[in-house]
């Protein structure tokens, strides 16, 4: 079926000797949203530049909507959108101008650019600034008239380059919000380095690290991997090891911060209850039971430096 | 697509004070010697002079007037060609024309023509200028003409090699000096090697093919001169922007 939007296939990059992308492949669907991560320099901006054809792969290729990029790079660059790292802004034109040229590059019939500059602004909450000079906006306005730039033309595919940074935290929880409702519509693709974003706006998630894809998968997956099989444990009166680990369940214990215990059991037992009964009817003073959930940093961290250790 | 570009470019210019700043600074520096020329022509003209001897108002006025403004350009192109490359790369505005639907030739030939139309308004004013004085005497138009083409070509020359060079760096200063202190050079090639006319190298000059022009002479190796000029300088300006995008 067609409804696979952005066909990445081997894609590498070869920077005087070095690969800073090697091998990145992965399809995407339309209406779902993509999440790359990865430490800096890992190869985001590159993998990102080469989607939308400001970047000569060395290898691979890339197709939109079964469109080449390097072989009709026009027809394949009109279902993009792509807002970079820096805004690529003309800091001399006011709000309506820029947007009224950005719609006029990307190929909006002349009848309908009003109409595309209004809805762009309306949808990123720029109404208010139209006769306003991109020069004289704030950091934040700025990276949403970036963000009107690029979904204008209402492409099939939103590239958003790390389009969170330098927002106020309302401003954050609007932007994500607009990311969600484009991914209903269309496919997004967006970098960040802020992990909950990921997990509030993605359906699929991508973790680079040093060029190579390490992780590829459902948001859910991630997750999974995130809860484990661990307890954390409260306890005024610890006993003995020993007793802790006659529980049916109990693998391992040991000491965790602030005088707590955790606990791993067996995947598919839950202890939890057994745990509490014991504590009650041998007097160890449980204050406190929790699942100890690994953070999403903590299986981040995990992923991308699993090589090196 | 093309046309885009050029509106682009000529927005740009006029929403900055530059574009009118440049403008009427040229229509002041061209109508001062157009007017000095109108009256010297009358001081010279009703003198001692033998009425062989005597040129008439068109080509003395247009002599004085299209003289400085070949001059005056030579200042006037590189520092509005400086901007249109580099200025893009500084502000990393480059992107959003590549991430456009358009190829990199359209984007140059776009900003290429967005300059020359610019430039051209000012041409259009010294033509009207000159031409105006048809009101009192018979002006040679067919001098006017060759005049005007060959300036323009001129300027066209200058823009092509000043795109190019803006597109070399990511300084516009450093563009404008490099396109100024090169466009001087080959105006001024054929004076160094004054000895020997028949030097290839006096033969790159650019104004040994304007001077035939501006004696109402056309000439197609003059034109064929300027256009391979063009063309060369722009097709380095789309090799050296495609080079961003293989080589990163």
């Amino acid at each position: 079926m067609s409804t696979v939007t952005v066909e990445a296939s081997n894609l590498t990059r070869v920077y005087g000797g070095r690969e800073a992308v090697s091998d990145v492949s992965f399809n995407l669907n339309k209406g779902e949203v993509l999440g790359f991560l990865g430490p800096n320099g890992a190869g985001k901006s590159t993998t990102m530049k080469m989607i939308t054809g400001n970047l000569a792969p060395s290898a691979g290729g890339v197709r939109i909507c079964g469109i080449d990029m390097i072989e009709n790079p026009k027809e394949a660059k009109a279902l993009i959108g792509y807002l970079p790292e820096s805004p690529p802004l003309y800091r001399e034109l006011t709000v309506d101008e820029y947007l009224t040229v950005a719609a006029r590059l990307h190929g909006v019939k002349g009848a309908h650019v009003k109409k595309a500059v209004e809805r762009a602004k309306e949808r990123c909450g720029l109404t208010e600034m139209s006769k306003r000079l991109i020069e004289n906006l704030s950091k934040g306005y700025q990276q949403r008239v970036g963000i009107a730039q690029a979904i204008i033309h209402n492409p099939m595919v939103v590239i958003l380059d790390e389009p969170t940074v330098g927002l106020d935290p309302i401003q954050i929880r609007d932007i994500r919000a607009l990311i969600k409702e484009l991914g209903g519509e269309h496919s997004v693709i967006l970098s960040t380095h802020i992990l909950p974003e990921v997990e509030i706006v993605c359906d699929l998630v991508q973790i680079i690290h040093k060029g190579k894809l390490v992780f590829s998968g459902g948001i859910d997956v991630l997750k999974q991997q995130r809860a484990g099989n661990k307890l954390l444990l409260g306890l005024a009166h610890p006993p003995a090891q020993e007793a802790l680990l006659a529980i049916e369940g109990v693998v391992a214990v040991e000491a965790a911060h602030d005088g707590l215990l955790r606990v791993r059991f067996n995947e598919g037992q839950s202890p939890a209850e057994a745990i509490v009964q014991a504590a009650v009817s041998n007097g160890w003073g449980l204050r406190q039971i929790n699942p100890d959930q690994t953070s999403l940093e903590d299986v981040f961290v995990q992923l991308t430096y699993q090589e090196a250790a | 697509m093309i046309f885009n570009i050029v509106r682009k470019e000529l927005k740009s210019l006029f929403s900055s004070p530059m574009g009118w700043v440049v403008l009427a600074l040229l229509q002041f520096v061209f109508g001062t010697f157009f007017l000095i020329g109108v009256d010297q022509y009358f001081q010279t003209m009703s003198g001692a002079m033998r009425p062989e001897q005597r040129i008439g108002i068109t080509a003395f006025v247009g002599q004085n007037v299209f003289g400085i403004a070949s001059f005056v350009m030579l200042f006037a192109v590189p520092l509005l060609s400086m901007r249109l490359i580099s200025e893009e790369r500084r502000q990393q505005t480059l992107t959003f024309l590549f991430s456009a639907p358009l190829s990199i030739t359209e984007v140059v030939l776009g900003k290429f023509l967005g300059l020359v139309s610019f430039l051209s308004i000012v041409i259009v004013f010294i033509a009207a200028m000159i031409s105006s004085m048809n009101l009192w005497t018979e002006v040679d138009f067919g001098y006017i003409f060759s005049n005007v083409l060959g300036l323009w070509l001129l300027v066209a020359s200058f823009s092509a090699l000043g795109i190019y060079v803006s597109s070399l760096t990511s300084q516009p200063v450093v563009a404008g000096i490099i396109t100024f202190i090169a466009l001087f050079a080959l105006l001024i090639l054929d004076h160094f090697l004054a000895g020997d006319p028949t030097s290839t190298m006096a033969y790159l000059s650019l104004m040994r093919h304007f001077e035939p022009f501006s004696r109402g002479l056309l000439d197609t190796k003059d034109f064929a001169y300027f256009i391979l000029f063009i063309i060369t300088f722009l097709t380095l300006t789309i090799r050296r922007l495609d080079a961003d995008r293989l080589r990163g």
